[in-house]
């Protein structure tokens, strides 16, 4: 199966996060936790639904990623602007 | 303009205080998402990529210094520094937290502005043209109409859950500026030869995944019937619209499947059981909307005149954007300016909060106040004197607020896209500025003439493509971005919907391929004045299908 990382965006603010090797919904992907086996994956949406139904965080979803030279990359355009920012110069 | 009375001003307090109570429960987790959602988006506020999005409504793209300054305040206190002009005349903050989006509200209601019905299956902001009350070529203002729109549809109990979503659009020119037949209602006004005002009623236009003209299907309806037969509408489509299938719930697809002729002889039945009753127009409410939307007192200020030829022929600069960007008022001594926010290789639509500010400012000090938003993503003053334009042009040039592009091919619309989106499926803004960088050059773009480039970055049509002289869609092929263009779109009087002129392009190949259809059109044009939207409906596609691809295949991707 392709690696997984599970994202999110914050209730508060709504600002996206992923959920990180220390159990923290970080507003990073660098250290998001990743899923190699369904199991993990399983784990992992477990914590999603969980964190979602205590109002921590909405529209969770596990999404495919690579690594690359140890960083995490999304395999969707969508996944890397989300972790990435707008490509745009928004400020002007 | 319009002023809230204090039925507005009760109605629009006892929505933000509702909904600081339901943001509230929900932060301290007595309301689910799944609950909540509806709530939100009843006020606007959306879950984009990666923020929360609050929409607020500008009425018809109208409003005063005032409540610019507060967009200004507002993108400065609660979001990052700037906003986003729509295609719906409306304004975006791509970045609002949920607890402060009931102070934003509270805000914009001190200036009389709210985000009700700016999005869910109701009817939403009612837009105009944006040139209304000023233009030379109109029969009436369409502002009082829209405005009785907007009070008659505000939480209409019985409109609040249509099947999908419901736009009106009304202009009172010859020329639509509105865009009125892209729309599912479209109202036209005109005058007749006692000077009574009609409407002629188009229905069942729209964009999306199933682009569709609209029929007209009554013409020169009485001003005094004017709910009583939308309301005959909104009941026709409210029984027979499909609510089994998002995709086709739209009142233009119940158009295409009733057939024009069917749908109007229901619309008239159910006028006839309405049209004497409670929902009749009186004239005298219909006069006191007027009266909050009459001219301004415009003194006469002649000396413009001469002043003006004088500084054409002094500053060229001032003399292009004069010439794209001023067009002609009813009164002489003034015109109607568009102030561009589509700086060349900038993003369509955006202005900082510094930029509002000095746009309220300006509006104040020379244009009665009054500002528009157009669906083109600019904004207008309705009322400058032309003795008042060169001061005005200086004020504007150090904000990067002067770029003379009015209708040219850098005045591109765009869609926020794939960059904010959270249903785009390929981004808008940066091709719109690649494009804008490819013809930043005046003179070229002088030479190319009249030519709207409208970009979406998916089939939803946010960006208009349908409509577009060139159209470009994003799409997502293969988990990359692909670029359809179509070509021979118009959303104007002679509206029609571009055709996809073969397979898509990737993002570092569409600017070179716009490139070639503009070249190709300044070949085969017939003399400098005869546009782009001319020649491709004299041509058709076929040259340009042959500049882009040769012989290869042209299948649509």
């Amino acid at each position: 199966m392709a690696l997984q990382i599970l994202t999110a965006n914050r209730l508060t603010d709504g600002i996206a996060v992923w959920y990180d090797v220390d159990g923290r919904w970080n507003e990073s992907i660098a250290r998001a936790e990743i899923a190699s086996t369904k199991d993990d994956a399983e784990r992992l949406e477990a914590i999603g639904k969980k964190a979602f139904a205590d109002n921590l965080v909405l529209d969770v979803n596990l999404i495919d990623v690579e690594v690359d030279n140890g960083f995490i990359r999304p395999l969707r355009l969508r996944e890397r602007i989300r972790a990435e920012g707008p490509t745009i110069d928004y400020v002007i | 303009m319009y002023r809230y009375d204090e039925f507005d001003h009760a109605f629009v307090a006892g929505r933000v205080a509702q909904f600081r109570d339901q943001v509230e429960r929900r932060l301290a987790g007595e309301i689910a998402e799944d609950a909540f959602r509806p709530l939100r988006l009843m006020n606007g506020v959306y879950l984009q990529l990666h923020a929360y999005m609050l929409r607020i409504a500008i009425p018809y793209g109208t409003l005063n210094s005032r409540q610019m300054r507060m967009l200004a305040h507002i993108a400065r206190k609660y979001d990052r520094g700037y906003g986003h002009f729509t295609t719906r005349q409306n304004i975006q903050f791509n970045w609002p937290r949920l607890e402060d989006t009931p102070d934003i509200l509270a805000d914009l209601a001190s200036v009389e502005m709210h985000s009700i019905q700016t999005s869910g299956n109701c009817i939403r902001n009612v837009t105009a043209d944006h040139f209304a009350g000023a233009a030379a070529d109109e029969a009436a203002d369409p502002r009082p109409y829209a405005e009785i729109l907007r009070q008659w549809s505000s939480v209409h109990p019985e409109f609040v859950f249509l099947p999908r979503k419901f736009k009106i659009a009304v202009t009172g020119a010859d020329y639509d500026r509105a865009a009125i037949q892209v729309h599912d209602i479209g109202l036209h006004l005109k005058k007749n030869d006692k000077g009574e005002i009609g409407f002629d009623v188009y229905v069942g236009g729209g964009q999306g995944r199933t682009p569709m003209v609209a029929k007209k299907i009554r013409d020169f309806l009485p001003e005094e019937d004017l709910l009583s037969y939308i309301t005959a509408i909104m009941r026709v489509y409210n029984l027979y619209g499909r609510r089994d299938n998002k995709f086709k719930a739209r009142i233009k697809i119940l158009v295409h499947e009733m057939g024009a002729e069917r749908l109007s002889a229901e619309v008239e039945a159910e006028f006839n059981e309405l049209k004497n009753g409670e929902l009749k127009l009186p004239e005298a409410d219909v006069e006191k909307i007027r009266s909050y939307f009459a001219l301004p007192d415009l003194p006469e200020r002649p000396e413009g005149w001469a002043n003006l030829a004088a500084w054409k022929k002094a500053d060229p600069e001032f003399a292009r954007w004069v010439d794209q960007n001023v067009k002609p008022h009813k009164h002489p001594d003034y015109g109607m300016v568009t102030i561009s926010l589509k700086p060349i290789g900038g993003i369509p639509g955006d202005a900082s909060d510094s930029q509002m500010d000095l746009i309220a400012d300006l509006a104040e000090e020379y244009a009665f106040d009054e500002i528009r938003i157009s669906h083109e993503q600019n904004v207008i003053f309705p009322h400058v004197a032309l003795a008042d334009l060169e001061a005005l042009y200086r004020a504007l040039k150090p904000a990067n607020l002067s770029t003379a592009n009015n209708n040219l091919i850098t005045d591109i619309i765009a869609c926020p896209g794939l960059d904010y989106c959270a249903l785009a499926n390929a981004r808008s803004i940066p091709v719109a500025q690649e494009i804008s960088n490819r013809f930043r050059s005046h003179e070229r773009q002088a030479e190319i003439g009249e030519l709207k480039i409208k970009i979406s970055g998916c089939i939803n049509a946010c960006g208009h493509h349908h409509v577009g002289h060139i159209g470009l869609l994003g799409v997502e092929k293969k988990g990359a971005e692909l670029y359809q263009i179509t070509l021979g779109g118009s959303a104007d009087n002679e509206t029609s919907v571009g055709e996809i002129i073969g397979r898509g392009f990737e993002p570092e190949k569409v600017t070179d391929a716009v490139e070639v259809v503009v070249d190709t059109y300044l070949g085969l044009r017939l003399s400098p004045q005869e546009t782009f939207l001319e020649a491709y409906r004299r041509v058709g596609p076929q040259p340009f299908k042959e500049a882009l691809y040769g012989g290869a295949s042209a299948e649509a991707a």
